[in-house]
């Protein structure tokens, strides 16, 4: 092969068979079982006390004799920081010396033994620390008591007399000094505290501060090991095929045309739609796979398209039923009596996730109990679906997490890949196999962000007063796939994020005298998912360009017209103030440049966005420079949510210019990076990040930012060209000067 | 049997002469810094040297790799992970999720062999690694990061 250094890709030349045998001899030869840097304990009791040389404080801190401290970590890391920051909280209040922090996840095996003591493992909606900081500080706090009274035990002193800094334990009027990591043993003894005072934040010397990640290192070497990397003596490996149409079913597939191919070892039917080829590796699994004639019966879904969507959509626009979200006054009176109704209608289409890392799982099964390692958003619902999967209780089941290359809301509310991982092992008891998605069945077999529409209607007065709107919402509920359970008598409350009348969650930041938001529900088969920012994201820009286009109907400046409807949501209006601020809204832009802002609330945060853009001759964009404010209330890492911020512009300008999972036959077009675009460095703007945690409350902020990309953008783009881009992706529309 | 330079160790491997080199350098090697991310040579996440160039391992059939050809992986990248590309990644914090980070690595240690001090827009036009999380910036702030030091040092 010749490799051209100049534009760092290659050439090939001709492919020459060397003249290789395939062979059965098992691959397992570099890294093994000893390389993950994490225990397996392969078909072990889940119920594994700690080692007595490490003895567990309570079950949220472990500390070593060599003051090594053991954080556990419920929740998942899949690259938001939620790891670091809530060791942070942790060591905050057990005032331990952070140079010493490890941290580890309790399997979920082990919190279902010990009836939960972990709390929830679900780690979506930006919820990691905003629901856990308290009983995770305690737990801190709690250990720390624990530590002191057992020194002060120890030299038969009060404990109030003990002091801690850094790990270290100081009897104040004797200057007699320990470490944590030497009377931990006794600190496990010792009764727990009924209750702990939590540090004022102000006083914090850990948390609050940008501290680097504790993940870093083995993401630079290679050493990290992902769900997709796993290692197990004797695994195989698997590829799948479902039904490229969701409801269709494997009418018959030939098994013997491919079985004789290398490594091949089984070619199975998994439920009613998927075909499976295990190997001795995935390649050679996945080769016989693309080899393996399948007839499929593609069911009633088959002739469903983008544009019977779209079609059945735009009927319930117009439908008189509809869920209410948000309600008061007379719109119908306001629109009625309106000096000019202003009317526009908006859609965003289906979206995948596009993990980098794609779907995989390994599993083994036996008749008494199954094990599984996922790389899983919920540690909780993964170990439920492996016992439903399995056939067997949760008590004789373990899921071992393994960080995730990526989630985005893929991997926590729907384990269909763990699913298959397990029915797979269960046609091969007591021989592991890893389930490896290929890229192309991650993208057409995802769990899409869901396909609304939505009409805008306005009424405004004479003086370009806003004094009605009717916003009508049409399409896809992801509760009423994901989680039927969570449905409030048919309508479902996730719906409306970011437009809820009031309350600390997805709140509206206007006052709109005559307001009706509703739901017409249209679930296509496509099926839906918690997809990073969820439903913040299209009601953000539903809202936000309509307020611009309203601003413009009226003749006054976007920023002005917003303010005037914001006197009673400061918090709103304070994010909104200071990117303007931060922008220079007042001030003209750089020449050819054209500015766009807006604003939201979700996840528990304030937030708001900026952007500086300009269009070519030719219909070019360029996103120049992005301004962003967020309020989570208490900031545990501002490092990390700067990441966050930045990261939330590629995720939701991905989808805004680019991204869009169309339908043809029953099936989703796209099936890799060729079809499905994705932002990358070229395109990306600089971020400017505007942290103001006024303190109070406890917001997210993996998702909030990601629901201002879109209208940020897509407002400057009307300023530059009077275009309004209301269906996205912005691909599909043509900015050419006229 | 084919035989493979990786990381300075010559290996015998077992493997179909069309098999990419990502797997063979995951599979057969054992060797899984190297990740699978679309296998059509968009993302770059499979990024590993070929005779010091980054090369999209999923597209690069093992029959391509003419005897001698030295590759090097994540792993092999520097002793210690101590390569100034990766001491500026530490210093940055620049991974979230970290799966796309060994080709983003490795294509920019190829970057910057090649041109040690690039310009923002010769890094824009060259680091073209998908990252999902959105580790941009702070790639860019790495390469930058990383060719000071390599002009100082």
């Amino acid at each position: 092969m010749r490799v051209d250094r100049r534009t760092a890709r290659h050439t090939l030349d001709q492919p020459t068979d060397r003249g290789l045998r395939p062979s059965r001899r098992a691959w397992l030869t570099g890294a093994g079982l000893f390389s993950l840097g994490f225990h397996i304990p392969f078909l072990a009791p889940a119920r594994a006390a700690p080692a007595a040389a490490e003895p567990e404080v309570n079950a949220w801190v472990v500390v070593k004799p060599d003051d090594t401290v053991v954080i556990r970590i419920a929740r998942s890391e899949m690259g938001q920081g939620t790891l670091t920051g809530l060791a942070q909280l942790v060591a905050e209040e057990l005032d331990c010396d952070w140079a010493r922090v490890t941290t580890e996840y309790p399997s979920p095996g082990r919190n279902l033994a010990r009836k939960r003591v972990w709390g929830d493992y679900s780690t979506g909606g930006s919820r990691g620390i905003r629901e856990s900081h308290e009983y995770v500080r305690k737990g801190g706090a709690a250990a720390r008591a624990m530590l002191v009274a057992a020194a002060a035990k120890g030299w038969g002193v009060p404990a109030e007399t003990c002091r801690t800094e850094r790990g270290v334990i100081t009897h104040v009027p004797s200057g007699r000094t320990t470490t944590y990591g030497a009377v931990a043993a006794v600190a496990a003894t010792i009764e727990p505290p009924k209750d702990v005072v939590l540090k004022d934040p102000k006083d914090w010397i850990l948390a609050g501060k940008p501290l680097k990640r504790l993940d870093t290192r083995p993401k630079l070497d290679g050493s990290q090991v992902y769900g997709i990397d796993l290692t197990l003596p004797g695994l195989l490996n698997a590829a799948i095929r479902d039904c490229p149409v969701t409801g269709g079913s494997v009418t018959s597939f030939d098994a013997a045309a491919v079985s004789g191919m290398p490594g091949v070892k089984r070619v199975l039917q998994i439920g009613d739609s998927a075909v499976v080829v295990v190997a001795d590796t995935f390649w050679r699994a996945k080769t016989a796979l693309d080899a393996l004639p399948v007839v499929w019966d593609e069911g009633p879904n088959a002739t469903v398209s983008s544009a019977t969507i779209a079609e059945t959509l735009r009927a319930g626009l117009d439908a008189q039923e509809a869920f209410i979200g948000n309600t008061s006054g007379d719109v119908a009176g306001a629109l009625k009596g309106a000096a000019k109704v202003v009317e526009a209608v908006y859609g965003v289409p289906f979206q995948n996730h596009a993990t980098m890392e794609p779907m995989n799982a390994t599993a083994i099964w036996t008749a008494e109990r199954c094990e599984v390692w996922a790389p899983t958003q919920n540690g909780e619902a993964a170990l439920a679906a492996t016992a439903e999967a399995a056939g067997l209780p949760a008590t004789a089941c373990e899921v071992h997490k393994i960080h995730l290359g990526g989630g985005f809301g893929r991997r926590g509310a729907t384990h269909d890949w763990l699913r298959q991982a397990v029915l797979i092992a269960k046609e091969m008891p007591g021989t592991p196999v890893k389930l490896i998605w290929t890229r192309e069945e991650d993208m057409t077999h995802g769990r899409y962000h869901p396909v609304t529409q939505c009409r805008m209607r306005a009424a405004l007065d004479k003086d370009g007063q806003l004094t009605g709107l009717h916003m009508r919402i049409s399409g896809q509920s992801i509760l009423a796939s994901v989680a039927p359970q969570r449905m409030v008598e048919g309508r479902d409350p996730v719906t409306f994020q970011g437009l809820n009348p009031g309350g600390p969650e997805a709140a509206i930041g206007y006052t709109i005298p005559n307001i009706l938001i509703d739901h017409a529900m249209r679930n296509p088969h496509i099926l839906p998912g918690f997809w990073r920012g969820v439903n913040l994201n299209p009601n953000a820009l539903y809202l936000e360009c309509f307020m611009d286009e309203l601003a413009h109907a009226a003749g006054q400046d976007p920023l002005a017209f917003r303010l005037k409807l914001m006197g009673h949501h400061p918090k709103h209006r304070a994010v909104l103030q200071a990117v303007a601020d931060k922008i220079g809204w007042d001030q003209k832009p750089p020449e050819g440049v054209s500015r766009g802002l807006c604003q939201t609330m979700g996840f528990g945060s304030y937030v708001a966005g900026a952007a500086e853009v300009s269009v070519s001759e030719s219909g070019a964009l360029k996103i120049h420079r992005i301004v962003a404010a967020t309020d989570p209330g208490h900031a545990v890492n501002p490092q990390q949510i700067e990441a966050q911020v930045e990261g939330s512009f590629v995720y939701g300008l991905s989808a805004a210019l680019y991204g869009a999972c169309t339908v043809k036959d029953g099936r989703i077009e796209q099936t890799n990076f060729d079809s499905y675009p994705v932002m990358r460095m070229e395109a990306m703007p600089a971020v400017e990040t505007i942290l103001i945690p006024s303190g109070g409350f406890w917001g997210g902020v993996g998702e909030p930012t990601i629901a201002v990309a879109a209208p940020a953008v897509l407002n400057a783009v009307f300023a530059a060209t009077g275009k309004r881009v209301r269906h996205l992706p912005l691909k599909d529309t043509d900015l050419r000067r006229a | 049997m084919a035989r493979l330079n990786v990381n300075g160790v010559l290996r015998e491997v077992d493997a179909e002469p069309d098999t990419p080199l990502l797997w063979v350098i995951r599979e057969q090697i054992g060797l899984t810094g190297t990740k699978y991310g679309c296998g059509i040579a968009q993302c770059g996440a499979c990024t590993v040297h070929v005779d010091g160039a980054a090369v999209r391992a999923c597209s690069v059939p093992l029959s391509a790799i003419e005897p001698g050809q030295k590759i090097v992986t994540i792993e092999g990248l520097a002793p210690g992970a101590d390569h100034p590309v990766q001491q500026a990644w530490a210093e940055l914090d620049v991974p979230q999720c970290g799966f796309c980070q060994p080709g983003m690595i490795m294509a920019s240690v190829a970057l910057l062999a090649q041109t040690p001090r690039p310009s923002d827009a010769q890094i824009r036009a060259e680091i073209t690694n998908i990252c999902r999380c959105g580790t941009y910036n702070r790639v860019l702030a790495g390469i930058k990061l990383a060719a000071e030091r390599g002009q100082s040092g």
